[in-house]
């Protein structure tokens, strides 16, 4: 080994680059060659037995013209323009109350923070259970006894989505709602004696300190539960019949469209060509909500 | 001040318990379905007549639940220790060392966070495939080894170090790995502990990657192995939710025991994250 002194400086860089050699392999190996290989697989025909066929952008032109992958991208906005609102809505109503609680505080708080740990394809077949016609069903169940009509759910074409969503939004809110409580007790006790000294009322301290003080943590959930949302799938599957998100195309989401393209049918060039969609709705949505949330 | 139960503040608490019983009732109609017959399904009472331990007596015996548990431990707790280490290693690295090209990679690696994972899934399988490791721990695992979120919430808590602690470790005659492990590590534990949270939590209920991966049930992971059976047992429900409660128990169990930290570690992921 060559013993030329070596200064602290550059035998520090050495250490680095040592830490960081695996690491850089692998992001490489693992992020950014299959980024740039799902892009290039988007430009070709593709059955992944046979030879790679380059075709430019036809399977976008294909896609546009396509009225099926319509319906998904309709069903996938309509899962985030229920889902983001009535979760952040509903969490942030909790969250607010939650914390003015003391007396058992920290059960209710778990009894809203458990379904966030639990599995989401465990969870789906409980709820898929509950949406059952009458004498197996427990919603339908109560709803007869109750004598008020039965309800299709999973079996009607329009009330199918929403039963799908509802266990999606029900996970989240745990997670929603311990985030906007540590929002909550974040903001400092001085706004808020300051106010009342000035004599603003809760709803007035509501909308003149604790929302604008909570701007941050809404951006945060906002970005985080739309990203979420756009990329529903386990409830989906596991909740629909033969995991096709029927009925009649009805609750298919993008990635299950995705996951057809690609592992039923061995389309891999549309099925890479439609993940570039997904990619570039997340890079929208995100950049349009950060800039409309952070001003 | 002593609190005082006003009329308004009752109502508030009854409403939020009542809140509180509706999350909760997915879960508890689960277990309460995994100890009954098929037959006392259809009766609302959450404890049954004659409770039975028969369906787990029948997943234990006849079905393959045990491996998948098996699998997804295995598959969780590498990933987990992958992610902790090495997510650890670089964040300390882009934080504590100044070398040329120390941004860049920090960048590069942030924006692997804006990929979707369903983007990468087609270029795996076909590396999987073409390495011969599809349906093996190894495809299971490889995805998740090391996460730009960890390297992210990594770095930002290695900024709370004082370098004068690293600086004292060098003047004992540390060198730098033992430094990292022995002086740097134990000073982030509470973001260690949120990264491991969220990374066990992630991969013990992922189902994406391992639908794609596994086709053999020997390999299922515990939530495609419930896809599958419950697919196959439909209208057994009681044997499903007997399945969906084996899937989430023990989510739950480790959630019940260190609650505080858990609530702390999301806190501290979600925020700095």
């Amino acid at each position: 080994m060559n013993k030329s002194p070596r200064t602290i400086k550059q035998k520090r860089a050495l250490w680095a680059w040592l830490f960081l050699t695996i690491p850089l392999i692998y992001f490489i190996a693992v992020r950014f060659y299959p980024t740039v290989g799902a892009f290039s697989i988007s430009l070709t025909q593709w059955n992944i037995v046979g030879d790679k066929t380059y075709i430019g952008f036809d399977n976008f032109i294909a896609l546009y013209h396509d009225p099926v992958f319509w319906g998904v991208l309709s069903n996938t906005f309509e899962y985030l323009l229920l889902g983001v609102p009535i979760s952040l809505l509903l969490s942030f109503i909790i969250a607010y109350y939650l914390d003015q609680v003391r007396f058992g505080h920290g059960f209710l708080r778990a009894c809203y923070f458990i379904p966030f740990l639990t599995t989401a394809v465990a969870m789906a077949w409980v709820w898929r259970w509950f949406y059952q016609p009458v004498s197996i069903g427990i919603i339908n169940l109560a709803l007869g006894e109750m004598g008020i009509l039965q309800l299709d759910f999973l079996r009607s074409t329009t009330q199918a989505l929403p039963a799908v969503l509802a266990p999606a939004i029900w996970a989240g809110l745990g997670f929603q709602i311990i985030i906007f409580m540590a929002g909550i007790r974040a903001i400092p006790m001085t706004y808020y004696e300051a106010a009342k000294i000035d004599g603003a009322g809760s709803w007035q301290i509501l909308k003149e300190i604790t929302m604008p003080q909570l701007r941050p943590t809404i951006t945060f959930l906002v970005v985080i539960s739309s990203i979420g949302f756009l990329r529903i799938f386990d409830q989906v599957y596991n909740m629909t019949q033969e995991g096709e998100g029927g009925p009649l195309n009805a609750t298919r989401p993008l990635v299950l469209h995705i996951y057809k393209t690609a592992f039923d049918n061995f389309e891999m060039g549309m099925a890479a060509a439609q993940t570039v969609v997904l990619f570039v709705i997340l890079m929208i949505i995100t950049a349009l909500q950060l800039r409309i949330l952070q001003k | 001040m002593k609190p005082i139960w006003s009329a308004k503040k009752a109502l508030i608490w009854t409403l939020l318990a009542i809140g509180a019983i509706i999350m909760m009732t997915p879960i508890i109609f689960m277990f309460s379905a995994s100890f009954k017959y098929n037959d006392q399904l259809y009766d609302l009472a959450l404890i049954s007549s004659e409770p039975t331990l028969s369906n787990y007596v029948y997943l234990s015996q006849n079905t393959q639940f045990l491996t998948w548990m098996v699998n997804s431990f295995i598959v969780a707790i590498i990933v987990t220790l992958s992610v902790l280490f090495f997510d650890a290693l670089i964040g300390y690295t882009l934080c504590k060392f100044r070398f040329k090209g120390r941004t860049v990679i920090f960048v590069a690696i942030l924006s692997t966070l804006m990929i979707p994972t369903e983007m990468l899934v087609i270029p795996w399988y076909i590396v999987a495939k073409d390495l011969g490791i599809l349906d093996s721990y190894l495809g299971l695992i490889f995805p998740g080894l090391m996460s730009g979120f960890g390297v992210f919430l990594m770095k930002q808590f290695f900024q709370g170090v004082p370098d004068e602690y690293l600086d004292a470790a060098r003047i004992d005659g540390l060198n730098e790995f033992q430094i990292f492990i022995e002086v740097a590590l134990p000073l982030v534990t509470p973001a260690l502990s949120a990264l491991a949270i969220f990374t066990f939590l992630g991969n013990w209920t992922a189902f994406l990657w391992p639908l794609i991966v596994t086709s053999s049930a020997d390999l299922y992971t515990i939530p495609v192995g419930l896809s599958s059976f419950s697919g196959e047992f439909q209208s057994e429900w009681q044997m499903i939710m007997t399945g969906a409660a084996v899937a989430s128990l023990p989510t739950i169990m480790i959630f019940l025991l260190l609650q505080r930290y858990i609530i702390r570690g999301v806190i501290l992921g979600g925020l700095k994250g």
